[in-house]
Formats: C-alpha cells, structure tokens, sequence
C-alpha cells in the first residue's frame, strides 16, 4: 500500500467513527445516535445560527474587501489602461509586454534571485547555527536570546538607516574598523559588487530573530535521551547534529526555507532605502521596479503585471515544493 | 462580580449585530457623495496644502487666510484639509472619489497629470483671469498641454541655483561674497574646502531614486544644454554630446581626482541636506526654499548660508509649486476655487498682509519663495521685489547674486516623460561617482538608446 492509499484509508476510517460528543453538542442532529423517525433531542434555534452567519458574514466581507476584491482588481488591471478617470480600457497583453520590454525586468529577476540565493546562505544557515548555539548554553540563556531577537524589534528603516552609516565607505564604521586593523577597505554600497552583499547583511541581521526562536523551539522539543542513546553509540558533535538535530526539525527547516524564499523573493525596504537600487541597477529587484511603476511612474497596468508574474512565480514554487515535500513523507 | 446567566446570549447577538452594522458601515462608507453644496447658491470646495500641527506657524497662517477668504467670499465654503502632493497615494484618493477639489502639486507632477487626463481643464474658466498676464510665463508653460489649454495655477517658482555653506567658505579661505560663477571654480572651491579635513565635503551631487537624472538635467541646463530635444516630430534624447560629457568630467574630475566630493554616494536630497545643516558640506544644487529648511531642521543661521545662480549661468531647471483642479469638479467648484487662489496667491494688494503675517510670526522674508515667490513679471515683480527688501528679516545680501540673475537666466521645464529619463539618467550619475573607470561616451550612448526606447513609447 502507498503512502497515499494510507493516507485514504485512514481518513475513509475516521469518517465512519461514530460522531463524538463534540459534534452532537453543536446540535448538529446525529442518524446513528436516535431511533429512525424520533424527533431531534434539540432544535436549533434561528437566532444561534444568526449570531454565527453575522459574525461569518463580518469575517468574510472583511476578507472579500481587504483581500479577495484587491487581488481580482490587481489581475484585472493588469489587462487594462486605466486612469481612475474614465472607464478602463482593455489593452490585452500590452502589459507585460512593456514589463518584459523593460531592459531592467531581466536585471531585476537576475537581481531578485541573487538576493534570495545569498539570504538563503546567510539567512537559512546562520539563524539555525545560532539556535544549536543558544541551545547548547547553559547560562544567561535569556540574556542571550533577547540579544539576538533585539534587531526584529528594530523597525525597518532604523535598521537600514543603521547599516547605511556602518557602510559609509568614508567615516563609517566598517570601513574605520578595517583601517584600524591595516586591513583593505571596501565600496561596501557604492560598489554594484559588493552593494547586495551588503543588504544581505542588513536583512539577515534584522531578521535572523524569528527563525532563531523558532529553531530553539524545535530543538527544545527533541527528547533528550535521542542525544543521550547518540552518544552512548560513540557520535561526535558533528554526528549528532547530523543524525539526530537535523532530521528531527526537519519540519521546522523545511517549512521556514518556503517561507523565506517566498519573503526574500519580495524584497524591497533595504534596497529601497539603502540603495535605491544601485549603483548602475545592481540592487533593482522586482519589487522596487513593480513600486516604480506603481508609484513613479503612475503606471498601474504595468505594475499589476508585474506583480501577476511575481505572484504566479511564488504560487509555482510554493505548489512545487509542497509536492517535493509530501512525496518525501 | 457574576453576570447573570441570561445576558451572556443577549451579550453575544448584541455584538454580532454590532459587528454586522459596523460591516456594513465599513462597506458603505466606501463610496463618498461629491455635494458641492449649489442648491443654495453656495459652492463648496475641499482644497489641500494646510499644514499639519507640527507646524503650529504655518498652519495658524493658512487658517488665518483661509477665514479672512471666507469672510470676503461667503458664498463660498472652503473646507482645507492637510496634505500635498503625494504620488504613493494619489491614484487611490482619485479612484476613491477622495481626492480634493483643488489640489497642490509640484512642478513636477502637471505634465503627467494633463497627459494622463487626472486634471481639469480649467481654460475657460481662467479665461478672464487678468491678474495671469503678469505671472512669468514660463511657470504658466507648466500648466499647460501642447495646445496651450491650462490646467492649473501656479503659485510659486524656484529655480535651481548653488547653495553654498559662507562659514565653511571663510574658513577655508574663500570669500563668501564672491560665490563661484563658473563649474571650474566651483571645483576650486570645493577642492579648498575638502582640503580642510575632518571628512568635510566641497561639494555633494545626489544619485538616487531619480535625484540623480533631475540634477544631471539641470547641470545640462546650466551649460545651455537640454536633456531630451522636443523640436522635431518626436522627442529625442540630447544629452549624448560635448556638454554631455563636460558634465561627467566635472563630476568625475571632482570625486576621484581632487576626493573633494566625500566617499558616500547615492544621496538623495536629504542626505545633502543633512551634511549641509551638520556644517560639513560646502555646496550643493538646491533652489532658495531649502535655505530656511536648513535653518528650521537644523537650528542653523541664516547667515551662514548663502545662494548664487547657476555655475555657467546659461540656463537653469524651473521648480515651484500650484493647484490643479479635479477631473471631477464642476464649472462652479473650480470658477469658486479659482477665485481662492487669486485671492491668496495672485493678489498684490494683499503682499504686504501676507508679509505682515509671516513677520508676525517669525517667518523668513527675504527669500525669493513665500511670501515673496518669484512668479511676477514687469510692475508687479518691482512692486514685489522692493516690499521684500524693505520687510527682510533674513541677510538678503546673502542671496543677492540668486535673485539679480533670476530674470535674466534662461529657465527650463522638466523633460517629458521626467521620473522615466531620470531612472535612465541616475544610473549615469551612479556609474560616475561609484566607478572610476567609469567610460563616458559609453555611458551616455547607453542610457540614449534607453531614454529615445522610451519616448518612443506611448505613455
């Protein structure tokens, strides 16, 4: 039997158990539990269900107007020319093509991907070796986590505006750290080599906070005696980590690495205040160029395209790796 | 204390009715009603540009005008709420049916507003607007499409000129009075000035978010250049020439030669800004307003700042501020908005008054901006030029070079299609000040094919 026939069969199983208390209380009437022809225990009342559909009802409007309506205005706008004037005019695919005619939109995927690539290094890997970390100590553990969660506190702009002065090829602080140890300065955000580099740093270190917590969590959650019987079988730390860490937070890994791909894919706050993205486009990514569109250049057809492409890469990725991950187990 | 077991029930359908009223609330308040109040004779207008709380002085002078209009025009119910232009929300306040009746843009927005059609056409109304044959111009031009139909009013002007730190000056053996004239000597100075050590900067040039292009237009400008030609059938791109290039060798010359242009690139205005008001700056391109925004964010002097003209003095990139009206405003509301503005903007009975208010409450006056902007032409302009000398409350002399070549100095409007060439044209700047190998005529010719690529587009 496959993993899949198991997974049917099981859930086939559960829906011949008998109804559970739980689900009689709700009033929902039950065949299995009364005589054939008897008369529920309890009727529903009209106004319980009025009570439930109105608070539904603000639930769904909320959802309908904040998110569900925007979403279908933004693919249909992406077909349109529209002014916000007069009535939108259907325009077909001339859209994307001026998207894809953009000699920036090939440098901003080139870009966007570099960022998400280099984030994922850093980013992935970092937070989850400062969690083995922090697990590991045994004093001031709080002290400890605080410090590393501090930088999310921090909102955006501080940060960067933080880091742009660290940066200043100048007077700054790396650059004046460097020199002091006789060592060779670097453009840091003035060079198109080292400009996304850079903002890597920027958001690895305000971010790294969260997936910290929750590999600690998931480390936290690993009995014991798994390290305990490791060792006894004579692994070393590099084993342990290997046999016993990893494959136990697996779960955690793999869903934090979707998120953060689907996260850095959308950067937009370091390059947008830090660089601008420059010099000479090195840090445009696809959401600095969607925003120029949108907001610079009030052109809101091109920037729904754009976004439609971002949102169906996303979307493509997301479905692909759920599928990598269920035929993994 | 206990709640009686009953009212829990009531408790809940009270807030689930509640809730589904203030959904439904939520939902309806959407859709606003345009009642420009003309049952009754009346108009009423909703116009922006009052200042936020913050500004205490210069929100209780705009709510001082605006009851004094009132009072004058009580057919008129002028209701002004804060704000001014803002490109990141002003396509949802238009799709809202939010947006003001009359509302403030810079100099920078008209030309895409008419082509986009987001603007009334305000022609026939302003037809008997006399006060406008004494307005310069060229600030009118801004309104206008390439018919000459007008589309709004402009309420101030600014051109672009070299602001420049007089302490900073003296103290780098420079005189504060003699301001540099020419793009040679403003190297000399910058040069002098970044000689004095302590990571002073001569001279800033911004390369970012589109400030790099607007200022490279202006440098243009400056040598008698222009960024894209409007002559011929189509516009083309008309920067990839030897002033093109003398551009980027001065700037180049100035950042990787003589180091007099600090390390940190990719300013944005705020940044030139800052170094200036922090004293570590010597000059940067800036029009007059930016004067008391350095006194005002820095707690500076104004006598240690001082304005020339453009270096060059061939041409200068024209900055200011007006109104335009709502698409979706009636002959009425903008017949009723057009009478505000003359009487708040284009009146030279009420100079003195508007002076008189600014002196009041500690306002520079002085300055060629408001109170005293620099939109008149002929007897106006004299009337005007010599109640701000008699009023000043700031160092006039200091900005004297500025304003004796401001009539005479050829001023020049934003290409089209400005934030879409300046994108094109940052990269340009951002090459030069970041790359010192960076190849000029290569730079130039790339960022041609981009800029004619894009005009060529329909917009």
């Amino acid at each position: 039997m496959t993993n899949a026939t198991r997974r049917r069969g099981r859930a086939a199983a559960a829906s011949d158990a008998p109804a559970t208390g739980a689900f009689r209380r709700r009033g929902r009437p039950d065949p299995a539990a009364r005589p054939a022809g008897a008369a529920p225990s309890r009727r529903v009342r009209p106004a319980e269900n009025a009570i439930a559909y109105a608070f539904l009802a603000a639930a769904l409007v909320c959802f309908a107007v904040f998110s569900w309506f925007p979403i279908v205005r933004g693919v249909l706008l992406s077909f349109q020319r529209e002014n916000f004037v007069a009535p939108p005019t259907w325009v077909g695919l001339d859209n994307f093509q001026r998207v894809i005619g953009d000699p920036l939109f090939v440098t901003a995927w080139a870009n966007t991907g570099y960022f998400t690539i280099l984030a994922l290094i850093f980013g992935f890997a970092v937070p989850f070796a400062v969690a083995v970390l922090l697990n590991e100590i045994r004093h001031a553990r709080g002290y400890f986590r605080l410090l590393v969660y501090l930088p999310v506190m921090l909102p955006p702009i501080v940060t960067a505006l933080l880091w742009r002065w660290f940066y200043d090829p100048g007077p700054g602080l790396f650059n004046e750290t460097l020199r002091a140890l006789n060592l060779p300065t670097l453009e840091w955000l003035n060079s198109g080599d080292t400009a996304m580099f850079s903002l890597v740093l920027v958001s690895t270190w305000g971010n790294m906070g969260t997936a910290t917590l929750i590999y600690l969590a998931a480390l936290q959650n690993i009995p014991g005696e798994l390290y305990e019987a490791a060792e006894l079988d004579g692994a070393g730390v590099w084993q342990r980590i290997r046999h016993v860490t990893v494959p136990q937070t697996r779960f955690v890994l793999l869903a934090l690495l979707l998120l953060q791909i689907v996260a850095t894919m959308q950067v937009f706050t370091e390059p947008y205040i830090m660089t601008a993205g420059g010099p000479e486009n090195a840090t445009v990514t696809v959401l600095l160029l969607l925003y120029r569109y949108a907001f610079v250049y009030s052109d809101f057809g091109a920037a729904s395209a754009l976004s439609l492409m971002l949102f169906v890469a996303l979307g493509a990725f997301s479905a692909l790796y759920l599928r990598i991950t269920r035929s993994t187990g | 204390m206990n709640r009686p077991p009953s009212s829990r029930p009531r408790l809940l359908r009270a807030g689930a009715v509640l809730v589904a009223a203030g959904t439904v609330l939520a939902a309806t308040a959407c859709g606003g009603s345009a009642d420009d109040g003309s049952g009754d004779g009346r108009v009423t207008i909703t116009v922006n540009g009052r200042p936020p709380e913050a500004q205490a002085v210069e929100r209780a002078m705009f709510d001082a005008d605006v009851a004094e209009f009132e009072e004058a025009h009580p057919e008129i119910d002028l209701e002004a709420v804060e704000g001014f232009m803002d490109p990141n929300t002003f396509a949802a306040r238009l799709a809202g049916g939010q947006l003001e009746d009359v509302f403030y843009v810079y100099f920078t927005d008209p030309a895409n507003l008419i082509a986009r059609g987001q603007a009334a056409d305000i022609t026939e109304q302003a037809a008997d607007m006399a006060i406008l044959d004494s307005v310069r111009p060229d600030a009118l031009d801004v309104f206008r499409d390439g018919e000459g139909r007008l589309y709004g009013i402009p309420t101030a002007n600014y051109s672009m000129g070299l602001l420049y730190n007089r302490a900073l000056f003296e103290e780098a053996g420079l005189d504060p009075d003699a301001p540099p004239e020419t793009w040679e000597e403003v190297r000399e100075a910058a040069d002098a000035i970044a000689g004095l050590g302590d990571d002073r900067v001569g001279f800033a040039e911004l390369s970012a978010n589109n400030q790099g292009g607007w200022h490279f237009t202006a440098w243009m400008y400056a040598m008698g250049g222009q960024v894209v030609d409007t002559g011929g059938e189509t516009p083309v791109a008309a920067f990839n020439n030897e002033q093109g290039r003398a551009v980027l060798r001065y700037l180049h010359d100035m950042r990787w030669a003589d180091g007099s242009m600090g390390e940190q690139q990719l300013l944005e205005f705020e940044d030139a800004q800052r170094m200036m008001g922090s004293g570590n700056l010597g000059m940067y391109l800036a029009a007059p307003d930016n004067v008391s925004q350095l006194v005002n964010q820095f707690e500076g002097d104004f006598d240690d700042y001082g304005l020339a003209p453009m270096p060059g003095g061939l041409g200068t990139l024209a900055g200011g501020e007006g109104y335009m009206f709502n698409p979706a405003a009636t002959p009425e509301q903008i017949e009723a908005g057009l009478t505000y503005l003359e009487w708040r903007f284009l009146n030279p009975d009420r100079f003195q008054a508007r002076i008189d208010r600014s002196l009041d409450n500690d306002a520079p006056v002085g300055l060629p901006m408001p109170p005293t902007p620099d939109i008149w032409t002929g007897e106006i302009r004299e009337q005007q030029e010599a109640l701000r000398l008699e009023n000043a409350n700031v160092p006039v002399e200091n900005y004297q070079p500025f304003v004796d070549a401001a009539e005479q100095m050829p001023t020049r409007i934003e290409p089209p299609r400005a934030q879409e060439v300046y994108a094109v044209l940052d990269t340009v700047m951002q090459a030069v000040l970041t790359d010192e190998a960076a190849d000029f005529d290569a730079l130039l010719g790339e960022a041609e094919t981009a800029v004619n690529e894009l005009l060529a587009r329909p917009s």
